[in-house]
């Protein structure tokens, strides 16, 4: 009687890494749909060719490594990176910057690290600055929201945008956190006045708002299923909207912005819930997590605040992502039994 | 409305009053009790399918006897018990077959009459396989006790007699560790114990062992909670903690329970609640601090099984030879708890419960969380065999190859411990020690939970068990190798004592012998002593070696009896053979005589000597210090004259005899030889000395050469 030997448990959850990461798709959905709504079309075709690219990438690399191609594939993660690049690339840019991006994110950030859980650094982002410092004008360029531009691009515009060689030029607007680094003069309330972007917005820009919304129900709902911890995300919210708060200036020509407009406007809500939560490049312990949120946080308002770029998830996460080892070390949790919680430095304990 | 209506109605209304006011109270005290036994919630933790109606469906039922138990001596953690039966021995049913070999060790008594067949290793179920030392019982179905010691009243007893009691019982924990009872109930950690928790919990899927016990048999757990809390002088809180998807459990516990000041607490079904740690957690919001036990925090902890065993060994005097186990799983057509004897082999359950063996793809010893397969079923149950889990492929599948881990934390989120599950799994697959103490790596209880949820099917206890192992071999192999370096660094010394004394000595006798060179030189400086001069310094050597050698005259003058005395007897003895030997072996055995006849004539003049120089050091120091002053009178320098003189005796002795006997003879030196060198090279295994190898060697080459000599006598005689 040939008896099968396995060790304890015995019993297993359901729960397996590619339903998680069908679960972070699904979750983008009411973004992604907000982004199409006000923007159009382009952010679906950024995806679609992000998802090919990255796909490709995974399974060339896979058969180099000799392993098994299908096996990996299925596990989602490709799709998950290449979905969260495509949303955050700018919408019509040029085919071959989601193309050269994905790759980077894959080959470079991913698998050159020894595949899925291994990558210290987020890959989307890794994909995402290297475009940006590579391409600025390029990846700078978002088309205006909804009529606020003349003509909002068609399907077959896009088509044409993305692989023809038409200029996006017509389309394209300032976004409300460019406008408030272009601001040097008027008093935040002219400025909401003057700008129909700002004026036409309820919270934080017109569009834009909607886009972060939907990000924020994305995430609630991953929240709600427990797929990722509240710490990460309410660390950086909370540090963008007291730091802006602290740097309000009740609204002089010198403002920084306000709290709501720096909550939902760029990509604050995709990162703080899907970008940050990433649990391979990020904190492992929930406090850990709620440090590396606040760190993100920081950085995000400092460069935006004050920095060249009127954007700044990405490089804040990839710097995060450096100090994610040390703050593991030192945000262990507290084990039952033991008085207070170890760091992991302290080796010797006897 | 006649009076007596207008009366009866006013007194309807106040007993309805005065009655709702009384249950209105007993609410608010019931209320007030919840309130101050409200349990508390503990990290993590998971809700696996609790799988525990299909066993639930039948009152504990029993099986028939099996024909042969196996009754393993170890059960638990501990010392294996000391058999008390021979081979062959009739026992009957309770009577202690194997006794506590220590304190962490528990009595094994056996489970039904029968003849002992067999004291073997048998197969035991345990994660590693292996068979352990047992006692194997024929059952002749008599089921005849042996004499119990009942007691009706446990108050007139003292608690240390109940724990005797109990230890001779051999009750050890039927919660799943088996941990001796007795040890437990006997805590030093010099706390004062205040609370005493009776765990119901039974939080593994599957399992309903306890669960049919509460309900069936509540009376006996609460009459062996009385005990318990005998034997502790009456802490102040007994609480008796049931997870709340056993309603009829607690219903039946909480009936027993009425009038007694126990109290039965119920909270949230949560894996695992159960845990000891966990448990304690839930109910008094206390941690048992890392590395103590519960009772460092005033807590005993045992479970409801337990507390029935131990009233059935104290009212009964029945020791622990049955339990309740879960006999469960799809692979079988029958489900449900049985009271089974200690010692019946799984395979003997299996049979009653109509196993299908081509649906059965593995069985589990114990629950789904922690449970461990085992090899065959020929294990038998023993104490601590909470349930058989037979499942199917369908209803528990093997799991899906392992993903990379993505550090997703969900295993941090369900570890009870609040341990960092993704980062210990990191640290293992490093093997990377000292992270994993630092991570805290010992005190993961190994309840699964991290597994269960672990989205890339990682085996993570799997590794957590191997790591542990692994540290603890490692710390082992650490303590050894610093003994052993003790033990070399002594030894170098030793050798290093050892050559310096030889060092010295060997000085001393240089020194001594060219003292003895310079004095001869003064003294004669004649011509005549320049003949003599060679042998002389030969003499001079051979004084300073007798000089170093000799102990007292008085040992040598004994010693050299003593061969007098053998090499006499030898002669007479090989006399007497020869005058019976047959023809063909005398010149063998005349040349023996010959060559203990010379060993003789030296002993006689060993002895001679030995007289002389005793006679010597019986006049007086003086006279040794002016002997050793003049070398031409001294008695040793005679000595070494007389020695020269033996050796060319003994040559001219030798000389004397033919081819054959000068062989025989050194054939017998060399078999004496060879005799000496085995004694010494098997004292020297026997000491264990370093130098075994060298002693070995030199066996080895003297018989060699004993073969070869022997080989050259057969060749001669061949010859002649």
């Amino acid at each position: 009687m040939a008896l099968m030997r396995m060790s304890s448990p015995h019993a297993r959850s359901g729960d397996r890494t590619a339903r998680v990461m069908q679960q972070v798709a699904l979750a983008t959905i009411p973004g992604v749909l907000a982004l199409v709504v006000y923007f159009g079309i382009g952010v679906l075709i950024n995806i679609a060719l992000c998802t090919v690219t990255a796909l490709l990438c995974e399974a060339g690399v896979m058969k180099l490594r000799r392993r098994p191609v299908a096996f990996y594939l299925r596990d989602y993660s490709a799709f998950v990176t290449a979905l969260l690049l495509g949303i955050a690339l700018p919408p019509y840019c040029a085919w071959w910057l989601p193309v050269v991006g994905s790759m980077a994110a894959i080959i470079l950030s991913k698998q050159l690290y020894g595949g899925i859980g291994y990558n210290p650094f987020n890959p989307a982002m890794v994909g995402y600055v290297v475009l940006l410092i590579s391409f600025p004008l390029e990846m700078t360029r978002w088309v205006g929201p909804g009529d606020l531009i003349t003509t909002p691009p068609g399907i077959a515009d896009a088509f044409a945008l993305v692989f023809g060689s038409d200029s996006i030029d017509a389309f394209t607007g300032a976004t409300p956190l460019e406008i408030l680094r272009l601001n040097q003069s008027v008093m935040l309330s002219q400025l909401y006045e003057a700008e129909p972007l700002l004026a036409r917005g309820n919270l934080a820009g017109f569009g834009y708002e909607a886009v972060n919304a939907g990000f924020l129900v994305g995430g609630l709902y991953l929240l709600y299923r427990g797929f990722i911890t509240w710490h990460a995300p309410v660390g950086m919210l909370a540090t963008l909207a007291v730091l802006s708060l602290f740097f309000y200036d009740s609204g002089s020509s010198l403002s920084e912005g306000s709290p709501i407009l720096h909550l939902f406007s760029g990509a604050t809500m995709l990162g703080a819930f899907f970008i940050i939560t990433d649990p391979v490049s990020g904190a492992t312990s929930n406090r850990g997590r709620l440090i590396f949120g606040i760190g993100v946080g920081l950085i995000t308002y400092v460069i935006r605040a004050w920095g060249s770029y009127p954007d700044a998830i990405a490089f804040a996460v990839l710097l995060m992502n450096f100090a994610a080892p040390t703050i593991d070390n030192y945000t262990l949790p507290r084990t039952y039994g033991h008085k207070a919680a170890r760091k992991a430095t302290d080796v010797e304990e006897h | 409305m006649s009076p007596e209506q207008e009366i009866t109605r006013r007194e309807q209304r106040g007993d309805a009053e005065s009655e709702r006011r009384a249950s209105r109270e007993v609410q608010l005290i019931a209320r007030e009790h919840q309130r101050a036994l409200k349990p508390n919630d503990f990290h993590g933790g998971v809700h696996p399918p609790e799988n525990k109606h299909q066993s639930t469906g039948e009152p504990i039922g029993s099986i028939p006897l099996a024909e042969t138990l196996f009754v393993p001596l170890v059960q638990h953690v501990g010392a294996s018990a000391l058999p008390l039966v021979k081979l062959g021995e009739r026992v009957l049913k309770g009577q202690m077959i194997g006794e506590a070999d220590g304190l962490i060790s528990c009595a094994v008594h056996a489970p039904s009459s029968g003849t002992v067949v067999a004291l073997e290793p048998v197969p035991m179920p345990h994660p590693s396989g292996l068979p352990v030392d047992g006692v194997v019982i024929r059952t002749d179905g008599e089921e005849q006790w042996c004499e119990l010691r009942p007691c009706e009243d446990f108050r007139k007893l003292a608690p240390l007699e109940l724990l005797d009691k109990i230890r001779d019982c051999g009750i050890a924990g039927l919660g799943g560790a088996g941990f001796p009872a007795a040890v437990k109930l006997a805590p030093h950690t010099g706390t004062e114990i205040d609370t005493l928790i009776i765990n119901g919990t039974e939080c593994e899927p599957y399992i309903t062992a306890d669960d049919m016990t509460m309900r069936e048999r509540a009376a006996e757990i609460i009459a062996g909670v009385e005990i318990l809390a005998y034997i502790l002088d009456e802490p102040q809180r007994v609480l008796i903690g049931i997870e709340d998807n056993k309603p009829e459990a607690i219903a039946a516990m909480r009936k027993a329970a009425e009038g007694t000041r126990f109290d039965v607490v119920v909270y949230p079904t949560k894996y695992p609640s159960g845990g000891e740690k966990q448990l304690i957690q839930i109910l008094t919001g206390r941690e048992v601090p890392n590395r103590g036990l519960p009772a460092n925090v005033g807590i005993i902890c045992h479970n409801t099984g337990t507390a029935r065993a131990i009233y059935r060994a104290v009212r009964f005097g029945e020791p622990l030879i049955s339990r309740v186990t879960t006999v469960v799983g799809e692979a079988l057509e029958r489900q449900r708890n049985i009271e089974v004897p200690i010692g019946t082999p799984i395979s003997h359950i299996l049979k009653h419960h109509g196993v299908h063996r081509g649906r059965m793809q593995r069985i589990i010893h114990g629950g789904p969380m922690m449970g461990f397969t085992l090899e065959d079923d020929s294990a038998p149950v023993i104490k601590t065999t909470t349930c058989i889990l037979v499942p199917t492929d369908a209803e528990l599948p093997p799991p899906p190859p392992a993903q990379p881990c993505i550090r997703c934390g969900f295993c941090a989120e369900a570890c009870p411990a609040s341990l960092l599950p993704q980062q210990l799994y990191w640290y293992a697959r490093a093997e990377d020690r000292e992270k994993l103490q630092a991570y805290n790596l010992f005190d993961c209880i190994e309840c699964g939970a991290c597994s269960y949820v672990c989205p890339s099917s990682i085996p993570l206890v799997q590794y957590y068990r191997a790591a542990k192992g692994d540290i603890r071999s490692a710390e082992e192999e650490k303590e050894k190798s610093a003994r052993a370096r003790e033990r070399f660094e002594f030894r170098k010394l030793r050798i290093e004592k050892a050559e310096k004394e030889k060092e010295e000595k060997r000085r001393a006798r240089r020194e001594a012998a060219e003292q003895a060179r310079q004095q001869r030189q003064e003294n004669t400086d004649a011509p005549e002593a320049k003949a003599a001069q060679q042998e002389a310094d030969v003499v001079a050597a051979a004084l300073a070696r007798v000089k170093a050698k000799q102990a007292s005259p008085e040992q040598q003058l004994a010693r050299a009896q003593r061969s007098l005395t053998s090499a006499e007897q030898r002669v007479e003895r090989l006399q007497k053979k020869l005058n019976e030997a047959p023809e063909d072996q005398r010149g063998q055995l005349a040349a023996q005589l010959k060559a203990a006849q010379i060993k003789a004539a030296e002993a006689r003049q060993k002895l001679a000597e030995a007289e002389a120089s005793a006679g010597d050091s019986a006049a007086g120091p003086s006279t040794v210090k002016a002997a050793a002053d003049s070398s031409d009178s001294s008695p040793s320098a005679d000595k070494a004259q007389d020695a020269i003189e033996r050796a060319k005796a003994a040559a001219a002795a030798r000389a004397s005899m033919s081819d054959e006997e000068r062989l025989a003879a050194e054939l017998e030196a060399l078999k004496a030889r060879v005799t000496k060198a085995e004694a010494r090279l098997e004292k020297a295994r026997a000491e264990n000395d370093a130098n075994v190898d060298a002693f070995a060697t030199a066996l080895e080459k003297m018989q060699n050469k004993l073969e070869q000599k022997m080989r050259e006598q057969n060749n001669r005689g061949g010859e002649s």
